[in-house]
């Protein structure tokens, strides 16, 4: 048992070692971590140093800060409008047109299967 | 016969009965104590998955079991006589250990889900019901009793969607579950009888057995395609789907992780339909099965995570990324049969390794997928326990009050995304590579789906755990034990089959996969004298 945790997961062309995996992203975390304390040490908490600074502009109330979920990934959205209103537009939420689907799909399957 | 090998030779029976009749004392015993209702029905789900592992050691050490209800004899004076068989398999004890996993999940995580609500009496009947009817079709090896298990899942499940009817979204989502449900329901049916009226069976084994000396006629046809649509609906495949967010979306928590064992013991009809029963001229060259499969499921992934990235409510969102899930075991499965089904007679299933490993590759997937979806929906079930709220856009900063279930979401996550070294990563890489021996487009496409995932969940990641803290979330807290006990339940298993997929995938989904493509050991009671 213990032979087969530790065996390579062959995946046909390629493999698998998950443990090893695990062991290499620690020792470049113990690695990461020692250079990172070799860094400058004038960090001062509560100063202007932790400021953010949005072009001179004064920040908002973190609060009102907070990007909201369908704020994000907007350039994506937009650049995909075309396929995305297909799709909205074939979701109608009425439950005739999700059996119409299931017509259709199974009209396809019996010219396909029926005519081989 | 000593006690243990007594209660092994009725396990698969006492599967199916033990939650059964649980949950017709479920509604008695509620009379006396809720509490004691609750534990009942963790005990109930327990003893049967303890059942369920019993019969998996046997199946796995033996070879298939079959257990016949009614007469022993097949015929008796040259007359059918009735009876019904389970069968089980490899593939059919996988797919319990996944239901049975879900199942245990799902009432521990509801005994302080639910607490607040009413109708708990019913809501634990139909629990177990579900859980009946689920494991139900894994295991029985006659088509009509597959169907009537089918209908007991989708009527529970249907009352379950619909569990808070004081939520108009809930009732229609029900509603709607319930008309797909049945129309799917009443085509399996008809293809079933088509089935009956040509080969006088109802037995998987024997109608397999029956097509193979046919040779696949058009009534077969007819009956195929019907059984593949009707349960590729009901397991979610695209453009089938639209069910699937309504239902997922609106159910309580607890059910949504249900309703994805419910929904995946569907894929495994049309899986056991395609191997077992058409088993002998599926791998036709003329039958692309295959390529059906391998196109629905492109077309699920591709729909499920562009609609899931525009979502801004949170189970809803869970629920398409979920859909897209469906479409990598459909791609995977679809693979395996359209390398097999290639023009060169010669080529068999065994004879091509890519073959193997991409089932391989669609059966772990399956369980990866019940884990790390079925983790995510607990975790936005815990959301909406601590802030009643499910909108992306009016959530944020949770991770301040809620640690445990911050950490659960990023093990889901990354697991769900497919990223080393978590369950999903071992068996969206036998997809990869083995998809892309049929095609590299279909392996670029299933890649490119996992990293939307990703995307997808890193916004929900934003959006509801990180950013500032929020006035009005100010008292909200971590979730009751029950329930970070039932997530963790779920996260230990995932992070277990990350680290030693090897172990996984030679002592369990091998062997499924193995009965999969090979239905000759699953006909094998046929000459067995039964």
């Amino acid at each position: 048992m213990i032979d087969m945790i530790l065996e390579t997961f062959e995946t046909g062309t390629g493999y698998w070692h998950p443990l090893v995996w695990v062991a290499s992203f620690i020792i470049i975390f113990l690695i990461v971590y020692i250079v990172r304390g070799f860094g400058q040490k004038d960090y001062k908490k509560g100063t202007g140093q932790t400021q953010a600074f949005l072009s001179g502009n004064k920040e908002y109330d973190k609060q009102l800060m907070h990007v909201q979920a369908s704020n994000l990934y907007w350039g994506w959205t937009e650049a995909l409008k075309w396929v995305i209103d297909v799709l909205k537009k074939m979701h109608t939420g009425n439950v005739s047109d999700y059996v119409l689907w299931f017509v259709v799909v199974m009209g396809v399957l019996l010219v396909f299967v029926g005519l081989m | 016969m000593n006690i243990m090998e007594l209660l092994l030779a009725h396990a698969p029976a006492l599967i199916v009965a033990i939650p059964l009749l649980g949950a017709f004392l479920t509604p008695l015993i509620s009379r006396v104590s809720e509490k004691g209702r609750n534990i009942f029905a963790i005990l109930i789900v327990g003893i049967t998955a303890f059942f369920v592992f019993l019969l998996a050691s046997d199946v796995l050490a033996n070879g298939p079991v079959t257990y016949v209800f009614g007469s022993t004899a097949a015929t008796v004076q040259q007359s059918t006589v009735i009876r019904i068989l389970f069968e089980i398999d490899a593939l059919s004890i996988f797919m319990a250990i996944v239901g049975i996993i879900l199942s245990f999940v799902a009432v521990l995580y509801s005994y302080a889900f639910m607490h607040r609500e009413t109708g708990q009496d019913k809501y634990y009947t139909l629990l177990l019901l579900m859980t009946t009817g689920m494991l139900g079709m894994m295991l029985t090896g006659d088509l009509f009793n597959f169907f009537v298990f089918l209908e007991i899942t989708s009527i529970a499940s249907a009352a379950l969607v619909a569990f808070w009817t004081n939520k108009a979204k809930a009732v229609e989502a029900g509603f709607k579950y319930i008309v797909i449900s049945t129309i799917g329901a009443l085509f399996v049916l008809f293809a079933i009888a088509l089935l009956y009226g040509q080969y006088d069976a109802l037995n998987m084994a024997k109608i397999a057995q029956s097509i193979g000396i046919s040779g696949f006629t058009f009534i077969d046809k007819i009956a195929l395609v019907l059984l593949i649509a009707a349960l590729a609906m009901k397991g979610g495949l695209a453009p089938m789907h639209m069910w699937l967010p309504d239902a997922y979306g609106r159910a309580p928590a607890s059910v949504s992780l249900l309703l994805v064992g419910a929904t995946q013991a569907s894929l495994y009809g049309v899986f056991r339909i395609v191997f077992t029963v058409y088993g002998d001229v599926i791998s036709l060259p003329s039958v692309s099965i295959g390529w059906i499969l391998v196109l629905l499921g492109l077309i699920t992934m591709l729909i499920g995570v562009i609609m899931a990235i525009i979502q801004t409510d949170f189970k809803r969102l869970i629920a398409y990324a979920a859909c897209a899930e469906l479409g990598y075991m459909a791609l995977a499965v679809g693979t395996g049969l359209t390398i097999v089904a290639n023009a060169d007679p010669t080529i068999t299933i065994e004879s091509a390794p890519f073959a193997m490993k991409a089932i391989t590759g669609g059966l772990f997937h399956v369980i990866n997928d019940a884990l790390d979806v079925g983790l995510l929906f607990l975790v936005a079930g815990a959301v909406y326990y601590a802030t009643k709220e499910t909108s992306l856009n009016k959530l944020g900063g949770l991770a301040r009050n809620m640690k445990y279930t911050t950490v659960f979401f990023i093990i889901g996550l990354l697991a769900v995304s497919g990223l080393p070294p978590f369950n999903g990563f071992a068996s969206k890489l036998l997809i990869y590579e083995s998809t892309y021996q049929l095609n590299p487009i279909l392996s670029i496409v299933a890649i490119l789906a996992s990293i939307l995932l990703l995307a997808i969940f890193v916004k929900v990641l934003h959006a509801v755990f990180l950013g500032p803290a929020l006035p009005k979330f100010a008292n909200v807290s971590e979730v009751p034990k029950s329930m970070l006990m039932a997530m963790a339940v779920i996260a230990g298993i995932i992070i277990v089959f990350g680290l030693f997929p090897n172990v996984i995938v030679t002592h369990l989904i091998e062997p499924a996969a193995n009965a999969l493509v090979n239905n000759g050991a699953y006909l094998q009671w046929l000459t067995g004298g039964l």
